[in-house]
């Protein structure tokens, strides 16, 4: 009864993530358009979209390889499994023992490595431009991940997400420098990872600029639905991730009823409305800046890890 | 002392470490300004949180001196003399961003280390304020040594003042007199740099600060 009861809570958690998805990029699109006073496309579009591609045949290069074909479902999967280890709204997954920081970071990186395949796979120059681009980034992002996960590791005495939700809401942690300058390094590298504005430009084919876009040009149908699905997914991963671990307030802790839980689900809608306002209105605020200075746009990502192991590792107070 | 005056003081500190190495990333001179401007408000909130705490309300008018001299006229005035030598261009950095925002945590490190081992008695909310403060002024120290331009030397001589504040203001007050005549002088040491920029200007055609070695005689 009680591992019914659980597996029912994972799998709403999996498909509520895979059902907003598409919602969160769409609404993230209407709220810049909105702020360009343009009227922008409806907020189903992201859906529609998917079913259009759904429906379309696959178009494969004649010297593409097996592994171009796999390829999609193995990002889609790993994409998928990580963003439901992230808490949403509720702390009691089945899956919490194995809800690891580390893993969540080991299976984006497994993702991107596969796709950072597929780009090379064909042997066109824009895929093979795009990939080592990514790979740059990604090269460099997750370094200062893991110097985050460190500093939240050190202060929650945990990796565990779940534990450090709790952790987040007991009063014994209060405002502190080092999960300020945790929480400025996370959002900068969530901004490199998913390819928003400074670093890449989602919404653009431009091929002197385009990162993710050049590895994934010669996907078409499913396969491209499905790479467009894990991109929106590993989206609300990363604001999901920033909210359960910096404002986990109203998430329903072990053993909530029903009630309560609906709640939280409220509470999260909330949270990832005010998530895509921000990145909306950040994206409109800023410009793109070219591919040579986002090593230093990272740097300052994992500088701010870095000072804020060393303020917590110097004084245990910080 | 509760723990959310503790937690809003170091907050206010840290955020004030944070602005001192976006100065040090800025490469064009306006958005330095800005940045200093918010430096010297965050050190304004920061003095006025300290006055709160301790409930000392002459630190209140250190707060309206930081707010009025260093994050309006200061900016401003510096704003002025930039459009006036029309420098508006990218800044030439001695050294590159990455190895100064490098250099910069190795400073931090050093006076958390060196500010910790000293104040071990001290009261904790002065003794970790003090290692903030000392970690800004170093900040202030090296962003003087990696700029050529004469212009954002200045704005490294001011944060590097802003962090004296800092200490001062952390350390259960420091009498008012001692606050406003360095306030002045500051102020004072201000309008002689202004006047020595533009002395330098008409003398040499630049405010690159190499322009002076080489008329002096060195080798570059």
């Amino acid at each position: 009864m009680v591992l019914i009861r659980d597996l029912a809570g994972q799998g709403a958690q999996m498909l509520l993530v895979l059902l907003l998805a598409p919602l969160f990029t769409g609404f993230v699109r209407k709220v810049k358009a909105r702020l360009l006073r343009r009227q922008g496309p409806p907020l189903v579009q992201p859906y529609r979209d998917l079913a259009r591609l759904m429906r379309k045949e696959v178009v494969l290069a004649e010297n593409a390889s097996w592994l171009f074909r796999v390829i999609p479902y193995l990002v889609f999967a790993a994409t998928w499994v990580a963003a439901a280890l992230v808490p949403t709204f509720r702390t009691d997954l089945l899956f919490s023992w194995s809800a690891d920081l580390i893993a969540i970071i080991a299976l984006l990186g497994s993702a991107r490595f596969y796709l950072a395949l597929a780009g090379l796979d064909v042997g066109t120059s824009f895929g093979g431009i795009g990939s080592s681009r990514e790979v740059m980034i990604a090269s460099l992002a997750e370094p200062a991940m893991i110097m985050i996960v460190f500093t939240l590791a050190l202060i929650a005495g945990s990796t565990q997400l779940s534990t450090v939700a709790e952790f987040m809401v007991s009063p014994q942690v209060g405002l502190r420098v080092s999960l300020g300058l945790a929480l400025i390094g996370l959002i900068l590298v969530a901004i490199a990872e998913n390819g928003r504005v400074p670093v890449d430009n989602p919404a653009t084919h431009l091929e002197l600029t385009m990162v993710h876009e050049a590895m994934v040009l010669e996907y078409s149908g499913r396969h491209l639905a499905l790479i467009e699905l894990a991109s929106a997914l590993k989206l609300i991963l990363y604001v999901s991730l920033l909210a359960c671990l910096f404002a986990p307030w109203g998430i329903g802790a072990a053993g909530a009823s029903l009630p309560r839980l609906a709640v939280a689900v409220a509470v999260y809608l909330g949270k990832l409305a005010i998530g895509g306002f921000l990145l909306a209105l950040f994206e409109i605020s800023i410009a793109k800046m070219r591919v040579f200075r986002v090593p230093e746009f990272l740097g300052i990502a994992l500088m701010l890890g870095l000072l804020a192991t060393l303020l917590r590792f110097v004084s245990g107070s910080f | 002392m509760s723990r959310i005056d503790f937690d809003v003081a170091h907050l206010l500190a840290g955020t004030l470490v944070l602005i001192s190495f976006l100065e040090l990333y800025q490469d064009r001179l306006y958005a330095l300004l800005n940045v200093y401007a918010l430096h010297a408000l965050t050190l304004a909130a920061s003095v006025a949180w300290q006055a709160f705490v301790q409930d000392a309300p002459h630190l209140y008018i250190t707060a309206a001196i930081a707010l009025l001299f260093k994050a309006i006229i200061i900016p401003v005035a510096l704003h002025r003399i930039v459009v006036r030598l029309g420098i508006h261009r990218e800044i030439e950095n001695v050294v590159g961003v990455g190895p100064a925002m490098i250099a910069g945590m190795g400073l931090v490190a050093l006076s958390m280390v060196v500010m910790l081992r000293v104040t071990e008695h001290a009261d904790p909310l002065a003794r970790e304020d003090l290692a903030f403060a000392l970690s800004v002024v170093l900040l202030g120290l090296l962003m003087m040594v990696t700029r050529r331009n004469a212009v954002s030397q200045v704005v490294g001589f001011m944060s590097l003042e802003n962090g004296l504040v800092l200490a001062a203001t952390g350390a259960k007050g420091m009498p008012l007199v001692v606050e406003i005549s360095v306030a002045f002088s500051i102020l004072i040491a201000f309008i002689v740099i202004g006047i020595f920029l533009f002395r330098i200007r008409e003398r040499f055609d630049t405010v690159d600060v190499q322009a002076l070695d080489r008329f002096r005689g060195e080798r570059r």
